[in-house]
């Protein structure tokens, strides 16, 4: 079960990350960014401002110009999944061959691992399609291998950059109310980098807002509707305060970027 | 009006797909019966050339003469043709060995690709012709010499294909891949050479038919000094004793070489792609 908000220890924190592309692009500028156990954050902001730089930063793919990132025990950039915007999945393996990839990749065979890949199959409720090829499968149902295979390994921290941002809004709100399930279910922290007001609000109960040139959190929100939050959650009026902060937050991130 | 006419058990097919399920099958039909029609009706527009106009053999022979002789210099075109598939072969073997092995060692190591790239370039793009005449002084046997040239032009559509396939992995797998830590022998293994493998077999294909090409133009270059090599030095000597009969029977299996290297690629391409590559999937409507 996870603890309230400002009852979670510290998972990892950013302090003073500062990244600089070339000689003169400043993609963050003084990000200040502790993740407890158990958040859901979104990064919410408009295009260059840095969100997806931050995912990269936090998963070791890019350094810090300056700053640091510390992790609270554990093994840190070890133990973490990613999803991205993209399905991202091997075309010429098959649906469960793709989720074992965080095993294989750490020597361990397919058979030892066969029970943990098909529990992550069936937590995204793909038990049928082990043996499908991706080709085979729908947008959506790629996604899901996506989110499979970043919690198979059961991670503290997931990292997800806009993963719904390319399906139809049916299939997104699905998936909305799916990862939440399957959060609460393996009990990991999610850092997820959207564009949407709605689905921030919807999924996170911590909101950073960040405005681009330079890239930089100018608001931080609360929302603090407890989980499971269902569908009706959406037509509720917490959801549309929630969402017109959120906007308005957004509004400022624009108005300072212009 | 009775119920039969819309009974819910058969399949409703509408007039759209009927005729399109008719046109699928003439095109079944098709695909083999009209070049089978084309090959039969230039057989015989050949044969009525030649027997009608009165053409002597040495100038062209006709389609039964060209027969005969496939049939009577078997014991001749046999062996040549045995020597020839031995060539083209060992070339493309040696081909796929050498491209994809450098094509590995460039893409591991851009010191290697800047270094020896170049170079690659200038031997395929110096004509084949022109290298043979030095490879048959310097190298004693003639196989050999020939070979070398069948690989020299057979190997850079591997290489430069191969290479690009390596480039061509996803950089979002990249990515993960590099979050789970993987090896440098992972990534190979597990990414760039999946992804590498359509680029490869399409290369394959171009090598094949190169390969073969390499072969007939070193027996042509190599096999003139008398060492007689395989088919296309048999051409060549047929040509030179006005054997019209046997220069087409060699040139007729040659060219049967080159559409069963062709097949086989292709064959070998469709296996290893179909069960993913978009190249390989057939698409309804």
């Amino acid at each position: 079960m996870t603890l309230p908000l400002g009852k979670r220890p510290p998972l990892l924190t950013m302090s003073h990350i500062e990244k600089t592309f070339g000689t003169d692009i400043v993609a963050l500028k003084d990000m200040n960014l502790t993740v407890n156990e158990g958040d859901f954050v979104s990064l919410l902001g408009p295009s260059g401002c840095g969100k997806s730089t931050a995912l990269r930063l936090i998963a070791d793919l890019t350094h810090p110009t300056r700053g640091r990132i510390e992790w609270q025990g554990g093994q840190g950039k070890d133990d973490l999944g990613i999803v991205f915007q993209e399905p991202t999945l091997m075309p010429w393996a098959t649906v469960a061959q793709n989720v074992w990839l965080p095993f294989r990749l750490k020597g361990q065979g397919f058979g030892s691992v066969k029970g943990k890949i098909d529990e992550a199959l069936s937590l995204v409720g793909l038990d049928n399609f082990a043996n499908a090829y991706p080709r085979e499968l729908s947008g959506g149902m790629k996604m899901r291998v996506s989110i499979a295979r970043s919690m198979v390994t059961r991670p503290r921290l997931i990292l997800m950059d806009e993963p719904f941002a390319a399906l139809d809004e049916i299939t997104r709100f699905k998936l909305n109310n799916d990862l939440l399930e399957l959060k609460e279910a393996v009990g990991c922290t999610v850092i997820f980098v959207t564009h949407s007001v709605f689905e921030s609000v919807f999924l996170s109960d911590r909101i950073i807002v960040m405005a681009a040139r330079p890239g930089r959190v100018i608001h931080e929100l609360e929302v603090d509707t407890p989980y499971p939050r269902h569908e009706e959650f959406r037509t509720s009026n917490e959801y549309a305060a929630h969402t017109r902060a959120a906007s308005d937050a957004l509004h400022d991130a624009m108005g300072e970027a212009a | 009006m009775t119920a039969t006419d819309t009974g819910t058990t058969a399949p409703i097919i509408d007039a759209e797909e009927a005729e399109r399920a008719r046109r699928d099958k003439i095109n079944r039909i098709a695909k083999w019966t009209l070049p089978s029609l084309v090959m039969a009706l230039t057989l015989l527009a050949w044969h009525l050339y030649v027997t009608l106009n009165e053409i002597p053999h040495y100038v062209l022979p006709g389609p039964l003469l060209v027969g005969s002789s496939v049939v009577e210099d078997w014991s001749i075109l046999w062996p040549a043709m045995l020597t020839t598939s031995r060539l083209t072969i060992l070339a493309l073997i040696l081909a796929i060995l050498g491209g994809v092995a450098l094509a590995v060692a460039f893409t591991q190591s851009k010191w290697a690709e800047m270094s020896f790239f170049p170079y690659a370039v200038i031997l395929q793009v110096t004509p084949v012709v022109a290298i043979a005449p030095l490879l048959q002084i310097y190298v004693e046997s003639a196989f050999v010499a020939a070979l070398l040239c069948a690989w020299i032009v057979a190997f850079f559509p591997i290489l430069s294909n191969t290479t690009i396939g390596l480039k061509s992995a996803d950089h979002n797998l990249q990515d993960l891949f590099s979050i789970y830590g993987a090896t440098r022998w992972q990534r190979l293994r597990l990414l760039a050479a999946p992804s590498a493998l359509p680029f490869f077999l399409g290369g394959l294909k171009i090598a094949g038919g190169l390969a073969l090409i390499g072969a007939v133009v070193a027996e042509f270059v190599i096999g003139r000094a008398g060492t007689g090599l395989g088919l296309a030095s048999t051409l060549l000597e047929a040509s030179y004793r006005f054997n019209f009969g046997r220069l087409y029977a060699a040139l007729i299996l040659i060219s049967a070489m080159g559409v069963a290297i062709f097949a086989v690629t292709s064959l070998i391409s469709h296996l290893m792609l179909r069960k993913w590559h978009e190249s390989a999937l057939k698409r309804d409507a």
